[in-house]
């Protein structure tokens, strides 16, 4: 036994890297308590030793500890972009005001963004309803902290509340879901879970509704509709590099759970298909509530878009349409429709955070985020105007962007499968989205600023950071083949082809 | 011993008592406790599964359920008395900064 879970340690290398920098940013701030400077750049080597022990995982697809954790190109795949969008995060964090006015306890801060990174690894690799209970309230506790660890703002506390009362209740409901499930197929491994209904062990109604408790779980991580009600309140209160944070990489790891709990449970192994689409079980079907789903979500978050005079609380909406269109993937039933996901996945994080990079910027010359602060910024700061001008059109999904490219992927998927209709309601959506991007277009360049009309200063790595997000945000819309070739690799999961 | 479905109905009944409270009561402490009973509810479910199966499984999770939720209350609390200095209330109706 023990001789097992020791040679099992060597497949969670990345996962144990992350916990020693958890332990040594924990003991750092303790020992030295204003070198911020120094957690912040022990955290960043944390993450570059967990990227070198995931280099070595490429390839790998293995089950560890009993069937616990998965260690597959899938889970490897999510476990990149959490840990890109981890360590851009902590960059942007040592060039925020908001963050820096936390002053001595932003040692804790880096420290706990390093723990929700050793959660959401945990999450998208777990093949165990425990593990994936647990690690997602590891991720979803240090979130409501870090979201409320302005302390002293009335948003920022109020945001933290709400995010731990939806947050405790849909983690709750899921748990019922879990508990359910295991009642009617005596596991919680998602392998004999898939076993036991395929050999019709549990009625389809039981199953149904266990299914539907354990989705608010998901649901709430990857801001669906209707479960999306913290997502506005908690993204505008949150500190902008949280928000970041969330509306990235959290939900990166929502959906990796989402994908492999939904493709494992639900998937008909011995039904003969064509290779890469697959047949659902008999008698449930998770697609039609999919593509509910993946509608109500797209319309809602763009339609309550419009509205919007918080930038952030707009960037807030577009995150949860944003979730719809990568649902619209998990609907198509195939390969080809999860790879879609994933490639968009990889653009959705340079371009979201491109924006929210710009608004942590605009925010720390004007203190706030307002639509009226980006008046005139055209004039004030013609670099940050044009590259937050590139990560909206990218976000609407307009030609020569990487934006464009995502969404192609996926409306051609969605074609391929013979849903049309539905390609034509994303495309409706995106339109519809172009209408607010096009908002904080106007106000950028065609408008006179009202209030300070000075330059705003960028110094230069501010400058190479940004240009980290834009030039991927343009050159993967010009060559993709690669990145999409990588994509497709990485649809493959443990124990399932 | 009572039958299962004794457990099931008692724990289905706490379960939708936690639920019903969450979406009444207006103090964020009794909204939270409501939650723990959520949680518990389960765990009566889960520990009654899992006698009924004869398989353990079900009793490991409750053990990561109940650290959980105490982990769940520090954070909890923790977050209510940052709010309550800043706004001098819990009533979750006078939370209302953010909307739409």
């Amino acid at each position: 036994m023990l001789a097992q879970i020791l040679f099992n340690l060597a497949f969670i290398k990345p996962e144990i890297a992350l916990t020693m920098t958890l332990c040594a940013a924990i003991l750092t701030d303790l020992l030295y308590k204003n070198r911020t400077g120094l957690v912040a750049g022990i955290v960043l080597g944390g993450f570059a030793a967990a990227a070198i022990g995931l280099a070595t995982q490429a390839g790998l697809s293995v089950s560890v500890f009993n069937g616990a954790l998965a260690i597959d190109p899938f889970s490897n795949f999510f476990k990149m972009v959490i840990l890109a969008c981890s360590s851009f995060v902590v960059l942007f964090s040592l060039g925020s005001n908001e963050v820096s006015a936390m002053k001595s306890r932003q040692g804790e801060y880096y420290a706990l963004l390093s723990a929700m990174a050793l959660g959401m690894f945990l999450m998208v690799s777990a093949t165990d309803l425990l593990v994936m209970y647990v690690t997602l309230e590891l991720s979803s506790l240090t979130s409501y902290i870090l979201s409320g660890s302005m302390k002293a703002q009335k948003n920022s506390s109020e945001a933290s509340l709400k995010y731990l009362l939806y947050g405790a209740f849909s983690s709750g409901v899921m748990l019922y879901g879990i508990s359910l499930i295991y009642g009617l197929t005596g596991s919680l491994n998602i392998f004999t879970i898939n076993t036991v209904l395929a050999h019709g062990g549990a009625s389809s109604p039981a199953v149904l509704i266990a299914g539907i408790f354990l989705l608010v779980g998901f649901g709430y991580k990857i801001s669906a509709v209707p479960f999306h009600f913290w997502t506005p309140d908690v993204y505008e209160g949150a500190p902008t590099t949280i928000t970041a944070f969330l509306s990235v990489a959290s939900k990166a790891a929502g959906f990796g759970m989402l994908m492999r709990a939904f493709k494992v449970v639900f998937i008909d192994t011995g039904a003969l298909g064509t290779p890469g689409a697959w047949s659902l079980l008999h008698g449930i079907d998770a697609q039609s509530i999919l593509i509910v789903l993946s509608i109500l979500t797209m319309t809602l978050g763009n339609l309550v878009a419009l509205w919007q005079d918080n930038v952030k609380r707009l960037l807030a909406y577009s995150s949860i349409a944003h979730a719809g269109y990568m649902l619209l993937g998990l609907v198509v039933l195939g390969n080809d429709g999860f790879s879609a996901t994933m490639l968009y996945f990889v653009i959705y994080m340079f371009m979201n955070l491109g924006a929210f990079y710009v608004v942590i910027l605009v925010s720390n010359n004007t203190g706030n985020e307002t639509m009226e602060s980006y008046k005139g910024l055209g004039a004030r700061s013609p670099f940050l105007a044009v590259g937050m001008a590139i990560f909206l059109v990218s976000l609407t999904g307009l030609p020569p962007t990487a934006g464009f490219i995502g969404k192609l992927y996926i409306f051609a998927a969605l074609i391929n499968a013979k849903m049309v209709a539905l390609a034509i309601v994303g495309v409706l959506n995106s339109v519809v989205s172009l209408y607010y991007y096009a908002r904080v277009f106007r106000n950028m360049f065609l408008r006179e600023s009202t209030g300070e009309t000075s330059l705003i200063p960028i110094s230069m790595p501010t400058y190479a950071l940004l240009l980290i997000l834009l030039v991927p945000t343009i050159l993967l819309g010009l060559y993709f083949g690669p990145l999409v070739q990588f994509a497709q690799y990485s649809v493959a999961m443990f124990g399932i082809k | 011993m009572a039958p299962l479905n004794y457990y099931l109905l008692l724990s289905a009944f706490m379960f939708c008592v936690g639920v019903l409270g969450v979406a009444v009561r207006r103090n964020a402490i009794i909204v939270f406790m409501c939650i723990e009973l959520m949680l518990n509810s389960v765990n009566l479910t889960l520990v009654a599964l899992s006698s009924f199966i004869g398989d353990p499984t079900g009793q490991i999770l409750v053990f990561f359920v109940m650290v959980v939720a105490a982990a769940e209350a520090a954070v909890g609390l923790t977050i209510i008395i940052a709010l309550f200095r800043n706004k001098q209330t819990i009533n979750i109706d006078e939370i209302n900064l953010l909307k739409w």
